[in-house]
């Protein structure tokens, strides 16, 4: 029983890494770029969300709200910062890192128009579901309803994924823009069009994130950092290129650290992320899926 | 309709690798440029599809200018660049690849259709729809390209090297739907090549060039049978 509950809280928790990882492989894959600003988009409309749920009281109205706000701010990201910055510097070492180091520049002044706005003191809202565990005669384990509604919205948007990717002229369009942008355009697609829809859609993904999390947690400027590195790691261990690795990064990453510290030590939950890494890389370099086949997802 | 070429000089890196080049394609005309490797002939399609900016010069197609344009909006005006050697994109299906070339058009009808007109002139497409591009041989991959740019309904090709790294009757059987298509669909074809017999042996008219600058103009024909530029540009 211990060891089942450990790793249905690893795949809750896994789901919200997973999330991250999307949106963070989504941008990489499109534009190349390592957005450490993820962690500031989701944390501005995750503080939208909370303005919403604090106003009416009502988490189902604050989820699309923020959604919808986590897809503007990661569209104006692109349209203000990452496309001016590709359009001005066309070679060189520097075009590849200015784009990463402005993204973290945005990370820092996200976070501070976000404490400025809200201050920097700790903000709680309420899950829309019991967190209390779900009790099996006896025994009451820590997985909640809470929990089960993080896993199935996760799973929710990654079949949402899979759909417009493989299904629809957008998600084809998203592929080809991220695999070969000059034969996208050659055959008409507005590629720059297309790159801050991924970014808007990335966006979207790590609003969902944020305010799935915030519940077990609280909300702070900076409450979302330890996410996005985990976010990073699970995009990591899926090998960084594939939407299918990110998700599978995620569960991964999620009850690995779950066993760790359930298992080991409470206080290893930062080292432990490193951990598992490392033993993923080191039985496979490249990710789970970080060959070119990984692409395809 | 026709492309018109006016003192056109484009830089590669610190390099000239167009030097003021002038020429006219008739509407309806197939015309080789012939060329060997570093002539510039790459160049001069990236150029002309706007992947390239030119230091000075004009280019009209329709008399409308189309240098330092977007690519995709010069796609929606009728101009089809299929570049040389990464043609498709290898991570997505053969479906795929063609699909691309028709999101833009709001007439999905007519894209369906000219879906099945490129799948009925290359069947092999057909055959592998749901295989990964990467698996195609060179010649397939070169139907499939010229497949893509044909689903946009265009007016202008723009060919490069279609014969690169292909055996000599793949080269045959291209060559020959390129001037096919041209026939029947009144296309207007610039095409670029380092294989002079055969891209002349298909075109109205050649233009060789050399470092960037055009060294002979005239009838197909005429410059196969001329020794003197068969023996210096044309190597047979």
């Amino acid at each position: 029983m211990r060891l089942l509950s450990t790793l249905l809280i690893g795949i809750s928790s896994g789901s919200i890494y997973a999330l991250m990882a999307l949106a963070l492989v989504l941008v990489w894959r499109s534009t190349r770029v390592v957005n450490f600003a993820q962690a500031g988009q989701a944390i501005a409309s995750t503080y939208i969300g909370y303005v919403v749920i604090t106003h009416t009281n009502n988490y189902w109205l604050a989820l699309p709200v923020a959604i919808m706000a986590g897809a503007l701010i990661g569209a104006l990201s692109d349209i203000l910062l990452i496309r001016p910055l590709n359009k001005r510097i066309t070679s060189g070492p520097v075009k590849e890192i200015a784009p990463v180091i402005a993204t973290l520049g945005l990370l820092g002044l996200i976070r501070s128009l976000v404490g400025v706005i809200w201050g920097g003191d700790l903000k709680r809202y309420n899950a829309p579901v019991s967190i209390n565990g779900f009790t099996f005669g006896h025994t009451t384990i820590p997985f909640s309803r809470f929990n089960l509604l993080i896993v199935f919205t996760a799973v929710a948007v990654m079949a949402i994924f899979a759909f417009v990717f493989q299904r629809t002229g957008l998600g084809l369009a998203l592929r080809a823009s991220a695999f070969q942008p000059e034969i996208a355009r050659l055959a008409g697609v507005r590629v720059d069009l297309v790159r801050t829809v991924g970014w808007a859609i990335a966006g979207a993904t790590g609003a969902i994130a944020g305010v799935l999390i915030t519940p077990s947690t609280s909300l702070s400027p900076n409450s979302l950092d330890l996410l996005l590195v985990l976010g990073f790691v699970s995009a990591v261990i899926g090998g960084l290129e594939s939407l299918i690795g990110a998700a599978i990064g995620g569960a991964i990453l999620g009850i690995g650290l779950a066993l760790i510290l359930e298992y080991v030590s409470t206080s290893l939950a930062f080292p432990a992320a490193f951990i598992v890494l490392m033993l993923v890389l080191i039985i496979k370099p490249s990710g789970i899926l970080g060959s070119k086949a990984g692409r395809d997802a | 309709m026709s492309l018109i070429i006016k003192n056109l000089c484009v830089n590669h890196g610190s390099i000239e690798a167009i030097h003021d080049l002038s020429f006219k394609v008739e509407p309806g005309e197939l015309v080789a440029i012939i060329g060997a490797n570093g002539a510039g002939k790459t160049t001069l399609l990236r150029t002309l599809s706007s992947l390239k900016s030119p230091a000075s010069g004009s280019a009209t197609w329709d008399d409308s200018d189309i240098l330092n344009k977007k690519p995709e909006d010069l796609v929606r005006q009728g101009i089809l660049h299929v570049s040389d050697g990464k043609t498709v994109i290898p991570e997505l299906t053969v479906k795929e690849n063609l699909s691309l070339g028709g999101l833009w058009r709001k007439d999905k009808q007519d894209v369906a259709l000219a879906t099945n007109e490129v799948l009925d002139l290359f069947p092999i497409l057909s055959e592998r729809a749901s295989q990964r591009a990467d698996t195609l041989s060179g010649g397939e991959r070169q139907m499939l390209a010229i497949g893509r740019a044909l689903i946009a309904r265009p007016k202008l090709l723009l060919l490069d090297e279609p014969s690169l790294g292909l055996a000599p009757l793949i080269i045959d059987q291209i060559f020959s739907a390129i001037k096919a298509l041209r026939n029947r669909l009144g296309l207007t074809v610039l095409l670029v090549e380092q294989n002079a017999m055969g891209a002349l042996g298909i075109a109205d008219r050649g233009i060789i060039i050399n470092l960037g600058k055009l060294v002979a103009e005239a009838k197909a024909k005429d410059l196969i049978n001329d020794p003197g530029l068969s023996a210096a540009y044309l190597g047979f």
